[in-house]
Formats: C-alpha cells, sequence, structure tokens
C-alpha cells in the first residue's frame, strides 16, 4: 500500500469516526470539511492538543486540537456538564474524545493493513507552544467544524520498515500543562 | 438484590459517562464503585461484593485483558460478569477477551441503549 492510498483510508477513517463519535456521544451536529496534506502540522498551537500513537505495520500518531472554549464546550457536551476553564475534567474529556476518534479510524485502517496497537493519549494545553513531532513527515489534516468552533484533527501514517514501536518523539516547547 | 457494579477505566470522562448511563438504564443495581487500571480494580474487588464488571481493554498499568485473566484465576471472582468497554475494534482482543471468558463488548462510542441491552441478561 502506497502512502497516497493510506492518505485516502485515513480520510474516510476519520470521516465516518468523528460523524459516529460526535453524534453518538456529544449529541450536536457535525461537519467534517475537506481535507489537505500539510507538511508541518501542530506548529504555534493556542489552546489543547491531544495526541495519540499507533504501532503495527504501519505507524503513525493521531491528534485533535482546538482553542480553549471549544475543549470547554466539548467536554460540557461529553460530560452533560458545564465548564468555563480548560481544568483536569476538560483535559480527560478532550483526550476520551481523541480515543474514540482515532481508535476508531485505526480499526478502519486495520481492515487494510491488519492489528495495529494504540497507545493512551497525551494532552497539551497553553498558550503559543510549540510541538513537533520528529520526523518530518507528511500529515492529514481534516477540519471539523462541531458545537459551533472548529476541531482539527491531523494524522500521519508511515510504513514501518523498521519494525518501530512508535513514531519517533514528541518536542513541546512552550508554557504549558501536559496530562498522559 | 441489586448488583453493586464496578466500572474499571482510566479515563474520569469514561467512568462519569457509565456513572450515568448505568443510572439512566433503571436496572437493579447498587453502588456503584470505580477504579482506574486494573490494579485499583483488584483492590476494589476484594474490599467489596462486586457483582458485576465493566471494564475497558486498554488502560495503563494493567489492562482490561489482564484484569480478567486475574479474576478468572480467581475462585471469588471468577463467576463475576465482565462486560469489555473499549475503542478497540480489533478482531484479535474481540476473540481473545471472548475466550477469557468476558460476557460481551460494547464499543465505544456507545448509547445508554446499548449498554442496556448488554446488562439484561446479566443483571
Amino acid at each position: 500500500m502506497t502512502r497516497q492510498e493510506m492518505n485516502v483510508i485515513v480520510e474516510q477513517g476519520v470521516r465516518s469516526s468523528v460523524e459516529n463519535v460526535c453524534g453518538t456521544m456529544l449529541g450536536c451536529s457535525v461537519e467534517v470539511g475537506e481535507s489537505r496534506q500539510i507538511g508541518h502540522p501542530l506548529q504555534e498551537s493556542d489552546g489543547v492538543v491531544a495526541l495519540i500513537g499507533m504501532a503495527g505495520p504501519w505507524v503513525g500518531t493521531g491528534a485533535l486540537s482546538c482553542k480553549p472554549d471549544l475543549a470547554c464546550r466539548l467536554a460540557g457536551a461529553l460530560l452533560m456538564d458545564t465548564f468555563d476553564t480548560v481544568n483536569e475534567e476538560v483535559l480527560d474529556a478532550v483526550a476520551e474524545l481523541t480515543n474514540m476518534v482515532i481508535g476508531n479510524m485505526k480499526t478502519v485502517i486495520e481492515e487494510h493493513v491488519g492489528p495495529m496497537g494504540l497507545s493512551t493519549p497525551t494532552t497539551i494545553y497553553g498558550a503559543s507552544f510549540t510541538t513537533k513531532i520528529g520526523g518530518s513527515q507528511e500529515w492529514t489534516l481534516i477540519p471539523v467544524q462541531v458545537c459551533d468552533g472548529e476541531l482539527l484533527v491531523h494524522v500521519c501514517m508511515i510504513p514501518n520498515e523498521q519494525g518501530r514501536g512508535a513514531l519517533n518523539r514528541l518536542d513541546v516547547v512552550g508554557r504549558m500543562v501536559t496530562r498522559s | 438484590m441489586p448488583l453493586d457494579v464496578l466500572v474499571v477505566d482510566d479515563s474520569a470522562a469514561i467512568r462519569k459517562i457509565l456513572q450515568r448511563v448505568l443510572l439512566q438504564t433503571e436496572l437493579p443495581l447498587g453502588t456503584i464503585l470505580e477504579a482506574g487500571d486494573g490494579f485499583e480494580a483488584i483492590e476494589r474487588l476484594k474490599a467489596n461484593n462486586i457483582g458485576l464488571v465493566l471494564a475497558d481493554i486498554n488502560m495503563p498499568n494493567m489492562d482490561g485483558l489482564e484484569l480478567l485473566r486475574k479474576m478468572r484465576e480467581n475462585p471469588q471472582w471468577k463467576s463475576i460478569p465482565v462486560v469489555m468497554i473499549t475503542t478497540e475494534g480489533s478482531q484479535q482482543k474481540v476473540l481473545e477477551a471472548a475466550d477469557l471468558g468476558a460476557a460481551g463488548y460494547v464499543r465505544k462510542p456507545f448509547t445508554a441503549e446499548q449498554i442496556k441491552e448488554k446488562l439484561l441478561g446479566l443483571v
């Protein structure tokens, strides 16, 4: 399977997964936008980013990112509660949404490449921080309109030709809080 | 007699959602207890008379499959029904859980109706 073919599967997987997760767990309308390929994802972030790794015949990382106010609304919809600021519960809710969205996308990918493992999510919250995942691979970026805001889904998958257990390392620079 | 339920998930969000969903089912359930991983679940099982377990598969420290394996090895806990609740859709994990004696399997995202349907025969 080529990278281009994988990108198509990733887009289909994210689309069905986001519609399923948001429709079932958030109870709000969702509109998945057109995907595009980008070279340097997650740079100059401002808000909440949740990342999760995948490993198997292909390795990769999936991430959800959004502004703090949307993170609060997403957590509120998921937990049927109200949040004014990003706290532990909001970070946990965004982590779980990431787990469900990327986990369900992984299931779609597994139909094509075989079983893959999924890590537990890491969540980062801060202002004007930079995130970089080593390896400078091409990423698929899919914008999603949900709960009156824009949620960005980022996915990078590469063939696991060297038997790696995870996709490189994560570097984060700036002031932030992290939760794994 | 109402069954005490143990919800095992490393996500506090999912534990909170499952608590709410279990209350919505109107099934004859007793106290709902929580654990963040398999090790905590073992402690809750030792200290309480648990009648039903809902457990995530993918957790740090001790995952749901290892918890299920330990429960099946223990004469006191081996007949407690365990329903696996997870994002893992792979056939491999489902079969492994079934081989270990899981009473059922619910995939995230889930609805209250799906949880209720899965628990109806167990409560």
